[in-house]
């Protein structure tokens, strides 16, 4: 019986234990966010001489590591390495960390990351979690479905139907909005969310246009339907209160359109 | 399905570049979680007061805790606490922090099955209690966990799957990207992930039983 | 300090991945423990051909991800995540109870079955009477263990979207941009599982060992 009571206690004081682990954590967390390396994150980069970004790995067309090359490749990509070139001098001066719609945030907030460049959506609540530049792409949430679907736009999103989505990502969140009666179902990145379409897993899947037409581009048997039913402005995120960095990345923004150099990057990746 | 298609050359060395660094990952972990484990489970068996209660607490925590949950809190939680890692590391640091804490209670419970009376023994006989720890009861605790610490290897190569969530590039990982190209390739490329993870472990526990079968 | 809030404005959602989990567990429970204890008497049937099916089920399952098995059930076979989740974690969970349960079997001297046998009783009321009895006490402790595993395991439904409790977790988390608290309270979910299931193994053990 002693010995039982002693389990019962070895419990109680392991959840207490996590409480306050989860409590110091929190702390640091707090601190962590206004410390002097946010104040000076343009600096640090060009002490370091190099920029780490955070990139998609999965997105074709704008961030996707190709399996036959092992590079990553795509719009975002371009568009780092030419910023990456305004800021520290060089296009090869970067390093590129894949992240996911549910792990970028932290990963900035975290440090990990200097920047976002990673088909992200300008939003008023994000706008709350990081600093964003000026928007760098114009996308619109959209569906795609196989081709011969019955789903011709979102209207058909009826009770009963399922919608694909990532986890993280806007269009989770708005398409529970616009299309209230239809069950989402979330992954972890967009490989998955696209297999389990194919796998009949669901009727549509949707996200940002762009990242879309990266999809059928991939598999034709797969079209985009109904046009688009948001206004998804692409912008790059920084952590919150680094004005400097984010002042630097819309001069290599500006400079970049100015020179034609973005419509080049442009009309190589998006086909319309 | 389309297993040629499927198995390209360029897409088995993907694949295989997946694995090579699940292997990597799982064999570094294991390293460290064996030093970690081992520490934890001598202090845990030497009952050294307030210590070994902590410990216990912790190893309970981590035990009774899904090492899916692991890999995500250590991913986010680490750099909270100033660690920066990569996302290797990071995978390397929540797998070994799991894979210690089941070595400890391996470690423990085998320097628990040396009878007593062989430490009563050797103590009697003028040995201090680490020189006992050294030399009598080490040896041949080790000699009996050296199976469990096999198997557990085992289950760690598999559990680097898990890592997938925080998009370490491994095996599962590459797999996905590949077979997120075609229908056609999804049940042939699990098909081949599964032999692969197979045809090591089996290996590995090819290996554990021999040892065990020797040790008889 | 950690922030109540997140607990208790998400607490519905939190409320509807716990149940899904514990579903999801108890099913593949009940599973896991009828095929495992299939495969184990396959494995000592005196019937080669059964004899081999057993053992290549065994080694195979034991030696690759569960998630490579969830996945083939979710993308491969097309279930739908929280049954693909289920059915994987019965799959992989029933070759450790198997194995968990030939040993308990085998633990058992072989004099007594001959003995049994040799008054008369067929094979399978030796099995049922005389041999199961006495392993089961044996395979309590790690059986307990296999379903201590099998509800931690449960947390790949999150992965196909399985609705469970790491699924709603990852949803929370992403609508609210809090990773650490959310997390935090995850873990106290699952341990309010498993804290009782180690418990109550612990205490077997200890009262199976007095027993004896």
């Amino acid at each position: 019986m002693l010995k039982k009571k002693s389990f019962f206690k070895l419990a109680l004081v392991s959840m207490v234990a996590v409480l306050i682990l989860a409590a110091c954590g929190s702390k640091e967390e707090k601190t962590s966010g206004s410390g002097e390396e946010s104040k000076n994150a343009l600096e640090q980069i060009k002490d370091r001489d190099k920029i780490i970004i955070g990139v998609k790995h999965d997105t074709r067309l704008f961030g996707l590591k190709n399996p036959s090359t092992g590079e990553v490749e795509g719009f975002d990509i371009d568009i780092a390495r030419q910023l990456a070139k305004e800021i520290v001098g060089d296009e090869n001066k970067i390093e590129f960390k894949e992240v996911t719609s549910k792990t970028r945030i932290p990963l900035l907030n975290n440090g990990d990351i200097d920047a976002i460049v990673a088909t992200m959506t300008i939003t008023e609540e994000r706008k709350k979690e990081v600093d964003f530049t000026d928007v760098y792409f114009e996308a619109g949430q959209s569906l795609l479905v196989k081709k011969g679907s019955k789903i011709k736009s979102i209207e058909d999103l009826k009770k009963g139907t399922k919608v694909l989505a990532v986890k993280g990502s806007t269009s989770a969140i708005n398409i529970r909005e616009k299309a209230p009666e239809a069950t989402v179902l979330e992954f972890e990145n967009y490989a998955e969310a696209f297999t389990a379409l194919k796998s009949k897993q669901g009727d549509a899947l949707t996200t940002d246009d762009a990242i879309l037409y990266g999809m059928a581009d991939e598999d034709p048997s797969y079209e985009l339907v109904g046009g688009t039913f948001t206004e998804e402005p692409y912008g790059i995120a920084v952590k919150k209160g680094n004005t400097e960095l984010v002042d630097a990345l819309n001069d290599g923004l500006k400079k970049l359109r100015d020179s034609g150099k973005y419509d080049e990057i442009h009309d190589k990746w998006i086909k319309e | 399905m389309d297993f040629a298609g499927a198995l390209s050359p360029d897409h088995l060395t993907f694949l295989l570049e997946g694995f090579w660094v699940t292997v990597k990952v799982a064999f570094i972990s294991i390293i460290l979680s064996f030093l970690i484990g081992g520490i934890v489970g001598i202090l845990r068996y030497a009952s050294i007061p307030v210590v070994s209660q902590v410990l216990a607490v912790l190893v309970e925590t981590i035990r009774n805790l899904p090492l899916l949950l692991i890999i995500f809190f250590t991913y986010f939680a680490l750099p909270e606490i100033g660690i920066k890692l990569d996302i290797m590391y990071a995978a390397i640091a929540a797998l070994t922090l799991f894979e210690s804490a089941m070595l400890s209670e391996i470690i423990r419970s085998g320097l628990k099955s040396i009878e007593k009376g062989q430490i009563e023994a050797a103590r009697s006989s003028g040995l201090t209690y680490v020189q006992t720890l050294n030399h009598i009861i080490l040896p041949q605790a080790l000699k009996r966990m050296v199976p469990p610490i096999v198997s557990q290897f085992i289950s760690l190569l598999k559990d680097t799957s898990l890592a997938v969530i925080i998009a370490l590039p491994d095996l599962m990982h590459n797999a996905q990207i590949v077979y997120a190209q075609k229908d056609a390739y999804i049940i042939p490329i699990i098909f081949t992930v599964a032999l692969m993870y197979f045809i090591v472990n089996y290996c590995l526990s090819l290996i554990a039983r021999r040892l065990e079968i020797k040790q008889a | 300090m950690l922030d109540f809030t997140i607990l208790t404005e998400n607490f519905d959602i939190y409320l509807e991945g716990y149940k899904t989990t514990i579903i999801a567990s108890l099913i593949a429970l009940v599973a896991s423990f009828l095929l495992g204890t299939l495969i184990a008497v396959f494995r000592i049937a005196p019937f080669k051909p059964l004899n081999w099916l057993g053992t290549v089920y065994v080694e195979f399952i034991r030696n690759i991800p569960l998630l490579v098995i969830v996945f083939f059930f979710f993308f491969g076979l097309r279930f739908s995540g929280p049954v693909a989740g289920a059915t994987g974690l019965t799959i992989y969970t029933a070759a450790f109870i198997a194995e968990a349960i030939r040993a308990g079997i085998l633990s058992v001297p072989k004099g007594q079955m001959e003995a049994a046998r040799s008054s008369g009783l067929t094979y399978g009321q030796t099995m049922r009477l005389i041999i199961l009895p006495q392993a089961i006490k044996i395979v309590i402790p790690p059986l307990g263990n296999q379903f201590i595993n099998l509800v931690k395991n449960s947390s790949i439904l999150g992965v196909v979207a399985g609705l469970d409790l790491m699924y709603h977790a990852d949803l929370i988390s992403s609508r609210t941009y809090v990773t650490f608290d959310v997390y935090i309270f995850v873990a106290l979910f699952y341990l309010s599982l498993t804290i009782p299931l180690s418990l109550g193994v612990g205490y077997m053990e200890k009262r199976l060992a007095k027993s004896n």
